[in-house]
């Protein structure tokens, strides 16, 4: 790590003015992107303002059924918090299967809303890497590209966003409400994450200071039976290969809402709404989640060893929303167990799917 | 949804914090109870600092980029990686590590039940095991073997005694309930 | 006094390593202790056209940065050679930062040594190295057309083609079955969760001290001497505990003696301890390699015909495979055989011991193919090996030291409920997953040092005894084991003794490696203290105070410290009473084993169990969850029923990782693996761990060697990804010929 400056804040307009005023200066909130990018020389603050003092941690319940989570809130605590296990289950399991519980009590809802992506070779300082060092290329484009995206990817990035939570935020069209030398700002959710296009170093619309100081989840009925499949490799502590978060509104067998987001397969957390459009209004039916499911990776772009991916998806968003839609086929022979005691369990792609639809 | 909402108006921007660094500055931990004070630079991890400034060895490292678990500590009663905390953003908060778990000449009940239920070979994850073992107690998602498995993933054993650390789990988890039924649950 | 050996006895190095008291290389304090770190080459192949340190040079408490251009020179080439034979045990014949050639990426070009780690981790990172590149191989397929049969691998121990029997082309043409299956492995990183670390400090007097995570303490101090070209008195090593090694430490690396010669350079001591990252590329891993597997067989499953041959991936100086052919060639009483070895050179670092070198990937060749013929003719998988059993070693006719391999099917598969088995395959499903059982059978030779093994017992005047040999503890639980062999070689109870290893200062005993450690140690250990015992009772019968005085020697025995008549108990003394008497402070005896080797024998030496498994596959998804494993394993004389089990269970969950998880990926356009952290790499976490069910099945063993221990470290993981494939298959239909499975493989 190269020598860094430390300091620590108190309140929120200190905070910002610090970091604004200081160009080689970077927001510490729980450290666990930021000290490990610093170490490999991604990161390259030469001074770190510790905002962990700011009053950013509640988690509110909002009048007509929201919720407001403050950015220095931990994973772990947002995931046990009542409002949102009661009224975004889908939050709740998002978080609890990413990362490690360790992780989880470090990391900061808005640190994880910033993380950045776990390219093998964005992290090599001696790759070339459009998103670390602008038009040096893109070594995954060739390389060793099985965990990246098939959607939203360009000629100069194809770097999968890693987030879990993110993909819940999504779908429940999260707003990002910041704070900078410019004002407060409010962001919705899909526009905080921008796709890389041209300029994959620029993953988020956010001015230099500008800190993010926390995050509200619309009120959105449905979605106290969402929930969030992640699939990878490892059954724990692992990136998703591909995961859905969705809630879903069923009236007589018809899709009358559905929400659904999807990770571990673009370059952003990924808002479906092509297959949001194929299933409203249509009946719940395999058929139905098969069409929406193709409709949404139409566009879809394997690199190779990726190219699973594709299928890995469809397959992902048709078994997200047979268990939202409480599918009797689908039984879990394998105990899982993450939250057991209201039994919002955990959705590694079986748990008792907690949506009996509706 | 309506995005780039600007609301108030622009705050005035001064760099008004105190700095320290990036040169060596005195900071000041509570560790296992005991305040000390080194000479370290700010970059300087939690885990660098225990180990090769305070001679506190137990927290290990192994990958040092928050992939294992081997550096688990606690800091203000959670378990955390100290290998992705800086030590100088501790200094208002009591870190625990293995050497702070018992008291020397009784082991604690999970430190125990690991060299009972032979939950470790080479001994170098064990540590930080057994800090994620007692902190995820009393956590409380300890009801069965699938919320263990899960919640006990953060914490790598390249030697796979991981069966047996669960029988260690299970194992303070039981004594407890049964010493104390009322709290148990 | 019932005997110690074989009790689950609690690890006597327990408490050390629960309260955080245990010391590993990296965590000794020393006065003035510096800190180095390894700059590598970031090309594959190449030359290095500069290099500038003066950023380096003057960053803050930096003392030396040192490169080709001013480390010392080397005193001597290294060879490779395997540890076991308890000599220099380099890991590669090429020590690096002598020229300016780059070999491999990660190949160490520069040294920074500073007075902190942050300091000297920083200033690595200043040192600027300009390369000319030169085109490189570091995958299989790029060097395929220019593959070679070498003469010897294994560091000249091993031919590169095992001996043909009989005319297996022949008796292809003539089966009436024929299979000719091709299996493809990953490169698998060993990762011990301690990366290797070495601390150096110099005294004086030219004399060394190195703290090294080691298999072997006594390979590091000779193969360290070696390039010093010091004598081993000037060396010393210690390394009392090793945080995991499974192959990464039971060769000596460059790195070892960079750390004593950076030590040197700037008068003080050095710790050198390797980052995760360099770990994938400073110690060896399991070869990217291909197997074929052609047999020939009866539709009574019988094998007429085997052959296998292997090409795999080898660096530029050394012709390393592991030796995947040794067990697939005996396992079944197949009449005709033929196997060989092809390498191809690439720029990597020489590949070495992996848990299970060899067998591991040599027997899922096997094991898979078996269970393929097993589907062919319609017998059941089990039934299948039965048939094929090989009553004594097919290749010499020689009988089997001890085999038990009949009794671990038995039992396997009555602890797994194997017998009503539907072998249809796809049929069984629990929701959406679909369910499949496969098994396997493990194999491993049994491999002895070639040098030999000694060990020291001390009695003291209050008959106490403290038992010494040259071993680390890297995670087989030897000081329990040990302490318990000494127990009962002596008579004590186990808390009258106290066994000591982890020096260079201490009797010599070869590296613990391929599952040889505790036969090795515990024969020298048993005569140390056998020894002892006997010097004991023949000083007590000639000793006219003594009880035991005018006894035959051979009828006195001893039972919790006290010497007394087979015959009639009541006639005895303690041992302290005997040395107190005779105002003796101590005694003591040196063991000496001397190993017996394979072709020597009249018997041939092999450790079986048998392997099963059942594994759940989202039908949609393409996910494998392991449901659970039992193994049932021959190991000779076990020394500590719940250190074995542990180990052997450690073994298994590794073939999990193998069958499933574990990849090293090399991208061919910068020739570096692309996934060198924990990460990325794969290894089993908790959630993936099912629980495993463990039983020995103890054969006695006059052969091996004294006690007739046969060794658990290898034989757990061997035959396990194969039982997993082969469940895979039951589960789902699919045959996958790849290692690891990965759920791409099963949409």
């Amino acid at each position: 790590m190269r020598p860094v400056s430390y300091s620590r804040v108190a309140d929120v307009a200190t905070a910002i003015g610090t970091v604004a005023a200081d160009p080689g200066s970077a927001f510490l909130a729980g450290g666990t992107t930021e000290v490990d990018l610093q170490r490999i020389h991604v990161s390259r603050s030469r001074r770190l303002v510790d905002i962990n003092d700011l009053p950013l941690r509640q988690i509110e319940e909002l009048p007509g059924g929201g919720v407001r989570i403050g950015a220095l809130a931990r994973m772990s605590d947002v995931a046990q918090a009542l409002p949102i296990r009661r009224r975004f289950p889908m939050i709740s399991q998002a978080l609890l299967l990413g990362a490690s519980p360790q992780l989880r009590n470090m990391a900061s809802i808005g640190g994880n809303l910033m993380q950045r992506v776990r390219c093998g070779y964005f992290r090599d300082v001696v790759a070339p890497c459009n998103k670390r060092e602008p038009r040096t290329g893109c070594s995954a484009l060739h390389g060793v590209n099985r965990g990246h995206a098939v959607l939203g990817t360009s000629e100069h990035c194809i770097a999968t966003h890693p987030s879990d939570v993110g993909v819940a935020f999504m779908a429940l069209d999260a707003v990002v409400l910041t704070q900078g030398p410019g004002g407060q700002r409010q962001i919705a959710i899909d526009d905080f994450y921008l796709v890389p296009g041209d300029r994959p170093d620029r993953e988020h619309p956010l001015a230099h200071g500008e800190l993010v100081v926390a995050i509200e989840v619309p009120p959105t009925p449905m979605a106290s039976t969402s929930l969030y499949l992640k699939v990878r490799d490892r059954e724990s502590y692992e990136f998703a290969l591909a995961s859905a978060a969705v809630a879903i509104s069923l009236h007589d067998g018809t899709i009358d809402d559905v929400r659904l987001a999807l990770g571990g397969i673009a370059t952003k957390p990924w808002r479906a709404r092509r297959a949001e459009s194929v299933l409203t209004g249509a009946p719940a039916t395999p058929e139905t989640f098969t069409s929406a499911a193709e409709a949404e990776l139409a566009d879809a772009i394997g690199h190779g060893m990726n190219d699973f991916k594709i299928e890995l998806a469809r397959r992902t968003v048709v078994r997200a929303l047979r268990m939202v839609t409480g599918d009797p086929q689908l039984h879990d022979g394998m105990a899982e167990g993450l939250l057991s005691e209201d039994g919002s369990g955990p959705a590694d792609g079986s748990g008792p799917a907690d949506g009996s639809g509706s | 949804m309506k995005s780039y909402v600007e609301a108030a108006s622009a705050v005035q921007t001064a760099d008004t914090a105190v700095v320290r660094g990036p040169n060596s500055v005195v900071v000041r931990l509570s560790v296992n109870g005991t305040v000390r004070n080194m000479l370290i630079e700010p970059r300087v991890s939690l885990l660098d600092a225990l180990r090769d400034r305070l001679d506190l060895t137990g927290a290990k490292k192994g990958c040092n980029q928050g992939a294992c678990g081997a550096c688990t500590v606690w800091v203000d009663k959670r378990r955390v990686l100290a290998c992705l905390t800086l030590a100088i953003t501790c200094e208002t908060r009591e870190v625990t590590t293995i050497e702070g778990l018992s008291d020397g000449v009784d082991l604690h009940p999970m430190q125990q039940a690991f060299v009972t239920q032979d939950a470790f070979q080479c001994g170098y994850c064990t540590p930080g095991q057994i800090m994620s073992a007692v902190a995820f107690l009393a956590e409380g998602h300890a009801a069965d073997d699938a919320q263990i498995r899960e919640w006990m993933s953060g914490n790598i054993c390249r030697c796979a005694a991981y069966p047996n650390i669960r029988a260690a789990i299970r194992q303070v988890r039981d004594d407890a309930a049964t010493e104390n039924p009322d709290a148990a649950g | 006094m019932s005997p110690a050996i074989g009790a689950a006895l609690d690890r006597v190095d327990g408490r050390a390593k629960v309260t955080g008291a245990a010391r590993y290389s990296g965590e000794i304090s020393l006065p003035n202790l510096s800190h180095a770190v390894l700059v590598g080459a970031r090309i594959p192949s190449g030359r290095i056209i500069g290099i500038d340190c003066r950023e380096a040079m003057v960053a803050d408490g930096v003392l030396a940065v040192l490169t080709h251009l001013d480390l010392d020179r080397v005193a001597a080439t290294p060879k490779l050679f395997p540890s076991l034979a308890g000599l220099t045990a380099h890991g590669q014949s090429f020590f690096p930062m002598q020229d300016d050639v780059v070999h491999y990426a990660g190949q160490p070009v520069a040294i920074v040594l500073a007075d902190t780690l942050e300091r000297a981790e920083h200033a690595a990172t200043l040192v600027q190295v300009t390369y000319a590149e030169t085109p490189s191989v570091t995958l299989l397929d790029a060097g395929r057309d220019r593959a070679y049969e070498p003469e010897k691998i294994f560091g000249g121990l091993v031919p590169g083609r095992n001996p043909t029997r009989g005319d297996p082309e022949a008796a292809l043409r003539d089966a009436e079955l024929n299979l000719d299956l091709t299996y493809r492995f990953a490169v698998n990183h060993q990762n011990p969760l301690e990366p290797s670390t070495t601390t150096a400090a110099w005294d004086d007097n030219d004399r060394l001290t190195v703290y090294d995570s080691t298999q072997g303490p006594t390979a590091t101090q000779l193969s360290v001497a070696e390039l010093l070209g010091l004598p081993p008195i000037n060396v010393r090593v210690v390394s009392h505990y090793v945080g995991g090694s499974f192959g990464a430490k039971a060769l000596i690396w460059p790195h070892v003696t960079l750390a004593a010669l950076a030590a040197r350079r700037i008068g003080r001591p050095v710790r050198l301890a390797l980052s995760r990252d360099q770990m994938f590329h400073s110690c060896g891993h399991r070869e990217e390699q291909e197997q074929r597997i052609r047999i020939g067989a009866g539709r009574d499953g019988r094998l007429t015909a085997l052959t296998h041959d292997k090409i795999s991936l080898t660096s530029h100086f050394d012709d390393w495979a592991e030796t995947s052919l040794e067990s697939a060639a005996i396992a079944y009483a197949s009449p005709t055989y033929a196997g060989g070895y092809r390498l191809v050179r690439g720029n990597i670092i020489t590949p070495t011991f992996t848990r299970g070198p060899g067998e591991a990937t040599g027997m899922f060749a096997l094991e898979s193919a078996m269970d393929e013929l097993a589907y062919l003719t319609g017998i059941d998988p089990l039934e299948l090996r039965l048939r094929n059993h090989a009553d004594n070693d097919p290749d010499t006719g020689k009988p089997w030291s001890s085999k038990g391999l009949k009794e671990c099917y038995q039992r396997g598969a009555e602890l797994f409920g194997w017998s009503d088995r539907d072998p249809e395959p796809g049929t069984r499903r629990d929701g959406q997953w679909l369910i499949g059982t496969g098994m396997a059978t493990a194999a491993y030779p049994v491999a002895a040092p070639i040098s030999p093994q000694r060990a020291r017992a001390r009695m003291y005047g209050d008959g106490s005894a403290v038992v010494e040999a040259g071993i680390s503890e890297f995670g087989t639980g030897a000081l329990t084991a040990m302490t318990q062999v000494a127990a009962d070689g002596l008579g004590l109870p186990v808390h009258r003794v106290r066994f000591v290893g982890g020096t260079t200062d201490l009797p010599n005993i070869a590296a613990a490696v391929g599952s040889a450690g505790s036969g090795a140690t515990s024969s020298a250990v048993h005569l140390a203290c056998v020894q002892l015992r006997d010097q004991l009772i023949r000083h007590a019968v000639a000793d006219q105070g003594s009880p035991l005085h005018g006894a035959d020697p051979d009828t006195v025995v001893v039972r919790d410290g006290r010497m007394c008549r087979r015959d009639s108990p009541e006639v005895g003394e303690t041992y302290h009473e005997l040395l107190d008497r005779n105002h003796m402070p101590d005694v003591e005896a040196l063991g000496t084993w001397m190993p017996v080797l394979p072709m020597g024998s009249d018997h041939a030496m092999h450790t079986f169990g048998a392997q099963f498994a059942e594994v759940a596959v989202d039908a949609d998804l393409g996910r494998i969850r392991v449901r659970r494993l039992v193994g049932v394993f021959a190991p000779g004389r076990v020394l500590n029923r719940k250190t074995a089990h542990s180990q052997l269970m450690g073994g298994m969950l590794w073939g999990l990782g193998q069958a499933l998880l574990e990849a090293t990926r090399m991208d061919p356009h910068t020739g570096r693996y692309a996934n060198e952290n924990l990460a990325d790499y794969l290894v089993p976490v908790n959630a993936d761990a099912p629980d495993v069910t463990i039983e020995t099945i103890e054969v006695p063993d006059s052969v091996v060697n004294p006690l007739g221990v046969k060794g658990v470290g290898e034989i757990g993981i061997v035959g396990t990804s194969a039982a997993i494939a082969n469940a895979v298959h039951h589960a789902t239909g699919r045959r996958i010929r790849e290692l690891p499975i990965t759920l791409e493989h099963l949409l």
